[in-house]
């Protein structure tokens, strides 16, 4: 299917209709009875057919149109294409510099700007379901891409270490009274504790295996959760956790309060945004760590070994304590923004921490380019800003009817989202490489030579 | 010792199932060294066509042999289900051949993703079942007490296996089709550079992967009687485990493997505990690949410097 | 057997079996304190897994590997080491390590054994000078407190950084490819690549240097150019050379000794001149039939 006709007088019409009309026929197969069959139960418990032959002619030619777009995508003259693939230039070096800078101003001003502009109750949806929800995101995928970028251990149970903070913090608060602000760096220990504890019989695994067994870990760790009752409280999780507190104010209207303390009128807006800041410094401080570990031996010693393994021991690098300081410190990181998770709540359950988050914290540091932080911040405002997006898309249903839900769509939209993506961008959005020390230039290193690690 | 040989045929039936959806994994990561991760779902997905198609022809075309529309259903299910995989395999794999390794596998993380909501959308949230297609037992033991009962569904579904297994047997040992699946998992450019279309052998491999898991999704309807859009997940993990442990790449390993991991969350359920009979799975499938990567029947592999 | 009066390296039976396959057969020799002793052989003699096993990237089935890196290690102190167990030990007559028994990252670390990759594996996605800075990690690592005070900026990390990257330098220099300190080692040419392997095992301080046919590939100025490189090597550092070669130009110009294996056996050991006139090193490179200069069989390079 992809092979590109050579005609030089630009695209062929009538390879491009034979490819789309091939594709919409196929589709057509496909959705024969999945799409337009559905099956629904009576009121007898029955299952009977409903008809609805509208939907495969839709798909058929959605993917008719579709395939024709691609086509036409690939064919496009040369010039354009060469254009998109040029060599980083010194301007757009420059501009990568002031867009991480302006970026984090952005992102101090953002609470300010959107509640000025909106005011507390428009405000709020704002920074808690894309400021906060996002930074989370980008914290966790700035740990993971030590994990997975730096040291190219492929992880997929990372969502483990996100729960173990998130339990540590519930657990510990509601049974034993402990601060947030002391639970934060115990939660982040005993994540670090756990990955080392598993991480130390698996790292000698390979590439696939390793993912298919921090799979497991991350799942047995879930099953754990919703059986042992006593512990964890079972399906039903652990609720009424403290709340966060102004370092010992807390945020409500009584005396002695936040806003009583400034002198400022109760709004719970305030609460939000210190959320805010506080993933956001959290964020950052797995930014500074990471950044400053890059350019320590540990560091680079993660990113050898990523490139290769063998050629490592034969330096004299001990690998498996090497990919034990990768695996507890995105770990320790995991388990700072599960502590976050769990006082934003208020409530933890089981349920946050299948592996569908484990795959969206995967996706976010493939998709950014893997190892690169600025790349992992993008792709986290793209999956995780556009799968809020489409909670926006109320709208739908005066086109579709009353009974559409945009929502369910949204796990759909993201797993083809995933498979596009990395159809489209392999190594990500980010694929160069910068190196950790120079001599006189700086130069970036081209995707295509750095490796993506085997264990 | 009744409970027991419940427990054994009970094993033996779940075990032929994960054994049909292991070889799947098993000859596409022989083949292309990938693990696939839609595997699972394309296997739920095969569950749904069956039932639909069931469905139709019980109740649309009005035939009432429901074993005879039960096979019809099945021999659909595989066709379409290949189709499917087919398609899968040719949009979201075959693009990413020789690029970046992870590239793969977050792709066939996104299809799985996709196929499982992608089924809840079309055919709604909640499980689907029909009663009993097949719903006789033969009884032996104890008249009046605990007997032993040997379901006729279960006796289809391990005769299934076995002649299935026998037909893909010969199929990969011994004709020129098996014989270039095998140079390809070698040398792949090798192969090419012998005149062997590594694209076709590899849609066609995904394609008997596909046709199994069809047939395990039929039987898994045959036993069951209903299926859910969630139920790709942890047979697919469960087959993978058994794959791992039978020897990744070993079509019969992947059948003892499913078998073994059939008994093994059986008994497990029934001596120690059903919450944790995943755990079970799980810690098999971390317990194998840690001590014994090679698994029962695979080859172990050797680390060339 | 040429006898080494000041060995390095005393590697005694030695035995590699892989399965069924014996591909190092009983193998005896030495390497001299501050030699170039070349190991040589037809393809597939065995050559590359004796080096496997010198670095303990294989654990042999069967022998005795004894490096001594200071003094004379006596025959008595090497059989207590082996008695007791142990790894590593100073001895009254030497530092002596058994290679046998350490994992290779402690034998590249503490036996100071460095060594180069028949394909070359070098760093492709990182910059010539991070090959370099990476071979360092060790001494590093302890200069930045294991990292802890480096994330927290105390310490001499900085200065130590420096002298690394002045070390660095220097081998660039040597190796002529300061110019190229900043690109990646995957985009050099060939050649360069090989004398980078060469100099990123050079900066692990070793005593024993381990090289996998670092002529293969040259052409004949690069392969000169090698000769020189290696007799530096010899000259201003108390480093011994252990090497697999094919390019005869380079066994014969510069090494002090040689030994030859053919199917994992040794058929002769001496100095280069005597093993070039062995007439059954003559017959395993050519056959039986008589030559009259000596060339690998099957050609060195893949
Ligand atoms: N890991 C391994 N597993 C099985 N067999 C091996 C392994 N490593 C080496 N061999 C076998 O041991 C024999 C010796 O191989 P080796 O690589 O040491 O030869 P060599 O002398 O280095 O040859 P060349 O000149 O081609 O590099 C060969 O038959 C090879 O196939
Ligand atoms: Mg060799």
């Amino acid at each position: 299917m992809a092979t590109t006709n050579k005609n030089d007088d630009g695209f062929n019409w009538a390879f491009a209709l034979k490819e789309a009309a091939f594709a919409a026929i196929i589709t057509a197969g496909l959705s024969f009875p999945i799409l337009a069959l559905r099956t629904d139960m009576d009121i007898s418990n029955k299952l009977i057919l409903n008809q609805r032959w509208s939907w495969l002619i839709v798909a058929a030619v959605l993917v008719f149109v579709g395939r024709l777009a691609v086509l036409s995508y690939a064919a496009r003259p040369k010039s354009t294409r060469a254009a998109s693939t040029a060599p980083q230039s010194d301007s757009s070096k420059f501009i990568a510099k002031w867009i991480s800078a302006v970026g984090l101003l952005a992102l101090f001003l953002f609470p300010i700007v959107v509640t000025s502009a909106l005011g507390g109750q428009g405000a709020l949806k704002w920074i808690n379901n894309y400021g906060v929800q996002i930074m989370i995101y980008i914290m966790l995928g700035w740990g993971l891409n030590i994990v997975v970028g730096l040291a190219g251990l492929l992880d997929l149970g990372y969502v483990a270490f996100y729960a173990v903070g998130a339990y540590a913090y519930a657990l510990l608060s509601t049974h034993y009274g402990l601060s947030f602000w002391i639970c934060l760096p115990l939660a982040g220990i005993l994540a670090a504790t756990w990955g080392v504890i598993l991480g130390f019989p698996v790292l000698r695994l390979r590439g696939d295996y390793l993912a298919i067994v921090t799979l497991a870990f991350g799942e047995i760790i879930r099953i754990v959760l919703i059986n042992w009752v006593d512990f964890s409280g079972g399906y039903a999780g652990v609720s009424s956790i403290p709340r966060i507190t102004f370092f010992g104010l807390p945020f409500n209207d009584n005396v002695g309060s936040f806003s009583n303390f400034f002198g400022l009128t109760y709004s719970p807006i305030h609460r939000t945004i210190f959320l805010f800041y506080l993933i956001l410094c959290l964020a950052l401080l797995t930014n500074y760590v990471t950044m400053r570990l890059r350019r320590l031996p540990v560091g680079r010693a993660w990113e050898a070994l990523r490139e290769d393994e063998i050629a490592c021991r034969s330096l004299g690098i001990n690998t498996t304590s090497t990919k034990l300081t990768a695996f507890a410190l995105g770990a320790m990181f995991a388990g700072f923004a599960g502590s976050f998770f769990a006082v934003r709540q208020g409530f933890v359950s089981p349920e946050s921490f299948t592996f569908l988050e484990s795959a969206t914290i995967l996706a976010i540091v493939v998709l950014g380019g893997m190892g690169s932080q600025i790349g992992v911040a993008i792709a986290a405002v793209v999956l995780i800003g556009g799968t809020e997006l489409l909670r926006e898309l109320e709208w739908t249903k005066q086109i579709f009817g009353q009974d559409f839900d945009p929502a369910q769509y949204r796990s759909l939209i993201f797993g083809a989202a995933m498979v596009i993506m990395m159809i489209w961008k392999p190594r990500g959005i980010v694929s160069t490489r910068e190196p950790s020390i120079f001599l006189k230039e700086k130069k970036s290193v081209s995707g295509d030579l750095v490796a993506e690690g085997h264990g | 010792m009744e409970v027991f040989l419940q427990q054994l045929i009970n094993g033996l039936t779940l075990g032929s199932i994960y054994g049909l959806i292991a070889i799947g994994y098993t000859m596409v990561f022989g083949i292309i060294g990938m693990v696939n991760f839609a595997h699972g779902d394309v296997f739920m997905l095969s569950s749904f066509i069956g039932l639909i198609i069931y469905v139709a022809i019980t109740q649309l075309l009005g035939l009432s042999s429901p074993m005879f529309a039960f096979l019809l259903a099945l021999a659909a299910s595989m066709v379409l289900t290949s189709l499917w995989n087919w398609s899968i395999e040719r949009v979201a794999y075959r693009p990413l051949r020789g690029s970046f390794r992870l590239a793969p596998l977050i792709s066939a993380i996104g299809m799985s993703i996709f196929l499982s909501n992608f089924v809840q959308v079309v055919q709604g949230p909640r499980s689907k079942s029909i009663n009993g297609i097949l719903s006789g037992t033969f009884n032996f033991g104890a008249d009046g007490g605990f007997g032993v009962s040997l379901p006729y569904s279960s006796i289809v579904i391990f005769f299934v296996t076995v002649i299935l297994l026998a037909i893909f047997w010969y199929i990969v040992q011994r004709t020129p089709l098996g014989r270039a699946q095998r140079a390809c998992e070698q040398d792949r450019k090798m192969a090419s550079l012998l005149g062997i279309d590594v694209d076709a052998t590899i849609s066609i491999t995904f394609v008997m992967g596909a046709a199994l898991a069809a047939v395990a999704g039929c039987l898994y309807l045959l036993k069951y009687g209903s299926v859910n859009f969630a139920d790709g997940f942890l047979p697919g993990v469960k087959a993978f485990t058994a794959a791992v442990l039978g020897g990744i790449g070993s079509l019969p390993g992947a059948v003892i493997g499913g078998l073994l991991i059939g008994l093994i969350e059986v008994f497990w359920s029934y001596y120690i505990s059903t919450d944790y009979k995943d755990v079970a799975a799980f810690s098999i499938l971390a317990v194998t690949l840690i001590f014994l990567p090679s698994g029962i029947l695979g080859r172990p592999e050797v680390e060339k410097v | 057997m040429l006898s080494v009066s000041n060995p390095l390296l005393v590697v005694e039976h030695l035995t590699m079996r892989f399965g069924g396959l014996i591909a190092v057969n009983d193998l005896s020799f030495s390497v001299g304190r501050g030699d170039i002793t070349a190991l040589i052989g037809p393809n597939g003699a065995g050559k590359t897994t004796v080096f496997n096993c010198v670095t303990g990237f294989y654990k042999p089935t069967e022998g005795r590997l004894a490096l001594a890196r200071s003094g004379i290690a006596a025959a008595q102190d090497v059989a207590d080491l082996t008695q007791s167990g142990a790894q590593h030990k100073q001895m009254p007559s030497g530092d002596i390590y058994l290679l046998e028994r350490m994992p290779d990252f402690r034998i590249a670390h503490k036996a100071k054994v460095a060594r180069t990759f028949q394909n070359i594996r070098l760093f492709q996605g990182m910059t010539v000078l991070e090959n370099l800075i990476i071979a360092q990690h060790n001494p590093l690592m302890v200069a930045s407190g294991f990292s802890i005070l480096g994330v927290l900026g105390i310490g001499g990390y900085k200065a130590s950084e420096q002298q690394a990257v002045e070390k660095a330098k220097s081998w660039l220099e040597r190796i002529g490819l300061i110019d190229r300190a900043d690109d990646p080692a995957g985009e050099l040419p060939y050649g360069a690549q090989r004398r980078l392997e060469i100099a990123r095992a050079m900066c692990t301080d070793p005593v024993l240097l381990c090289l996998d046919e670092p002529a293969a590939g040259l052409n004949p100025k690069e392969s000169l150019e090698l000769n020189t490189l290696l007799r530096s090597i010899r000259a201003d550092h108390s480093t011994s050379v252990l090497l697999i070669e094919h390019d005869m130009s380079v066994v014969m110009g510069i090494s002090d000794h040689v030994v030859v294996l053919d199917y994992g056996t040794k058929i002769a050991d001496g100095t280069p001149s005597e093993v070039r006139n062995d007439p059954k090193v003559i017959a395993a490179y050519l056959g039986v039939d008589d030559g009259d200069e000596m060339n690998p069989a099957h050609g060195g390079a893949k």
